[in-house]
C-alpha cells in the first residue's frame, strides 16, 4: 500500500504528492496529516502538488477538508505549485478552494507560512497568497 | 449517352475547350489578375479531358460513384484554389456554365436528329448542373476553411502576456469574451505564470466593449483559477458603464481586487511587492 511521506520542518509539516492521488491514499493522508499536527502541533502545513496533473471533485474536497481540519488544529495549510490544468480544473467543478492558501512554489510558500505565523492577526481570515519582500 | 455522341465529343474536344475557352475570355468576369490566361487554359483542358473521358458510361446522376471522382476531384481542386485566391462566387460559378454552354453548342452544330439532340443536351444538362453543385460545395467550403483559420489565428494573436516588471504579468483583453476565449486567455495566463514564476496578473479589460453576465463569470473564474496557482489577480479597466452593468446585473465582484487603469492597477502591484517608483533629483550638468 503506497504511503505519502508527511515531513517535519520545525513547526511546519512539509506534505509533497509525487503520485496521482486515488481517493483512498487522498484518504488515508488526510488521517494521517491531521494526527501528525495534533501529534506535533504543528504551525503551518504544507502541501505540494506540483507533480499532480489529475484531480476530481473528490481531490479538491480533501484538500480543502485538509486545510479546515488544520485550521481547527491552529495549523495554517498552504497548496503549493498546482498545475495550470488542474487549476482549471478545479475552477471548472466549481471548487475554487476557498480558505485555501495558495503559492506558487515551495520557496513562496514557507514565506507566506512564516509571515502568517509571524502575526496571525494581519492573515488569519484573508485569503493572501502574496508575501514578497522584495525591496529595492 | 450514345456511343455516336460519345465518339463525337472525343473528335471534338478541340473545338469545345477553343469554344469555352472563347467564351471565357469574352466574359466580364474574367479575372486576369488573379489569374493567367496560360494557367485557366491548363485548368479547363485538364478538367475537358477527365470530363469527356468520362461519358461513356450511362451514369449522369450520382456523382459520388468512383468513376466521377477523378472528374469530381479535378473540379473540386480547381474550386478550392479559387475560393482561396478570392474570386466571387458568381465567377466560379461561370467557369462551370460555359463549359456546359459550349458542349451544348458543338452539340447543337453536330447532331442534326432534333430528337436525339434534344435527349443528348437533357443528359449534358443534368450532368453539369450537378457538377456545379459540386463546385459550389467545395467553393463554400474552402471559403470556411480560411474563415477558420482566420479566427484561429485572431484567437492566437488576441491575447498576448506582457511581462510588465519582474513578477507582475498584464493581459490586455482586446475584443468579446466568450468560452473559448477565456479558455485560451485562462490557459496563456497560467502557462505564463508557472514559468516567469510571478506573483500578480493584472486583467485589463478596458478594451471589452461589454460584460454581461456570462463575461463576469468567465473573469471570476480566470481570477479564482490564478488564485490557486498562489498568484495574485488584478481587474482593471473598468469603464463606468460597465461597472453599472455589473451592480445592476448584481454579480458579486467584492472579492476581486478592481482598478480603474492599469496605472493604478501596477501602481498597487508596486505596493504588495514592497517596491517604490521615486522620481530622482534633477539631473546636474
Amino acid at each position: 500500500m503506497d504511503k505519502i511521506p508527511i515531513l517535519r520542518m520545525g513547526a511546519f509539516l512539509l506534505v509533497s504528492i509525487q503520485v496521482d492521488l486515488y481517493d483512498r491514499l487522498a484518504l488515508n493522508l488526510e488521517a494521517d496529516l491531521v494526527q501528525m499536527v495534533n501529534k506535533t502541533s504543528a504551525k503551518g502545513v504544507l502541501i505540494d502538488i506540483s507533480a499532480v496533473s489529475i484531480v476530481d471533485s473528490f481531490m479538491g474536497r480533501i484538500i480543502g477538508n485538509i486545510a479546515s481540519m488544520s485550521k481547527i488544529l491552529d495549523a495554517q495549510t498552504v497548496v503549493v505549485g498546482m498545475q495550470p490544468a488542474v487549476a482549471i480544473t478545479l475552477i471548472e467543478l466549481g471548487l475554487p478552494l476557498k480558505g485555501v492558501h495558495t503559492a506558487l512554489d515551495m520557496e513562496k510558500g514557507m514565506r507566506l507560512l512564516r509571515s502568517m505565523i509571524d502575526d496571525p492577526e494581519e492573515d488569519a481570515d484573508e485569503d493572501q497568497t502574496i508575501d514578497d519582500s522584495i525591496t529595492e | 449517352m450514345s456511343q455516336k455522341t460519345y465518339q463525337l465529343l472525343q473528335n471534338k474536344k478541340k473545338n469545345i475547350l477553343e469554344l469555352w475557352m472563347k467564351n471565357q475570355l469574352t466574359d466580364e468576369g474574367l479575372r486576369e489578375d488573379l489569374i493567367s490566361n496560360d494557367e485557366l487554359r491548363n485548368q479547363s483542358e485538364e478538367l475537358i479531358e477527365a470530363l469527356v473521358g468520362n461519358l461513356s458510361g450511362n451514369n449522369f446522376t450520382n456523382l459520388e460513384s468512383d468513376e466521377w471522382s477523378p472528374v469530381i476531384e479535378i473540379l473540386g481542386g480547381i474550386a478550392i484554389t479559387r475560393a482561396r485566391q478570392g474570386f466571387s462566387p458568381r465567377e466560379t460559378g461561370n467557369f462551370v456554365f460555359l463549359l456546359k454552354e459550349a458542349i451544348l453548342e458543338v452539340l447543337q452544330q453536330e447532331l442534326e436528329d432534333p430528337k436525339a439532340l434534344f435527349a443528348e443536351s437533357q443528359k449534358i444538362n443534368r450532368l453539369m448542373d450537378n457538377l456545379s453543385v459540386v463546385t459550389f460545395e467545395t467553393f463554400i467550403k474552402g471559403r470556411e476553411e480560411v474563415i477558420l483559420r482566420q479566427t484561429d489565428e485572431i484567437t492566437e494573436i488576441s491575447t498576448p502576456v506582457i511581462r510588465v516588471w519582474e513578477g507582475i504579468l498584464a493581459l490586455p483583453i482586446i475584443g468579446t469574451l466568450d468560452s473559448a476565449r477565456t479558455q485560451v486567455v485562462m490557459e496563456n495566463l497560467l502557462q505564463e505564470i508557472v514559468e516567469t514564476g510571478s506573483s500578480i496578473a493584472i486583467l485589463d479589460i478596458s478594451g471589452v466593449p461589454a460584460v454581461d453576465s456570462l463575461v463576469a463569470q468567465h473573469l471570476i473564474k480566470t481570477v479564482s483559477a490564478t488564485r490557486l496557482m498562489g498568484a495574485e489577480c488584478i481587474i482593471s479597466g473598468i469603464r463606468p458603464e460597465i461597472a453599472q452593468t455589473v451592480v445592476h446585473l448584481g454579480i458579486d465582484l467584492s472579492n476581486i481586487i478592481t482598478k480603474a487603469t492599469l496605472a493604478s492597477a501596477l501602481a498597487y502591484s508596486f505596493k504588495i511587492m514592497r517596491l517604490e517608483v521615486k522620481k530622482i533629483g534633477t539631473v546636474s550638468k
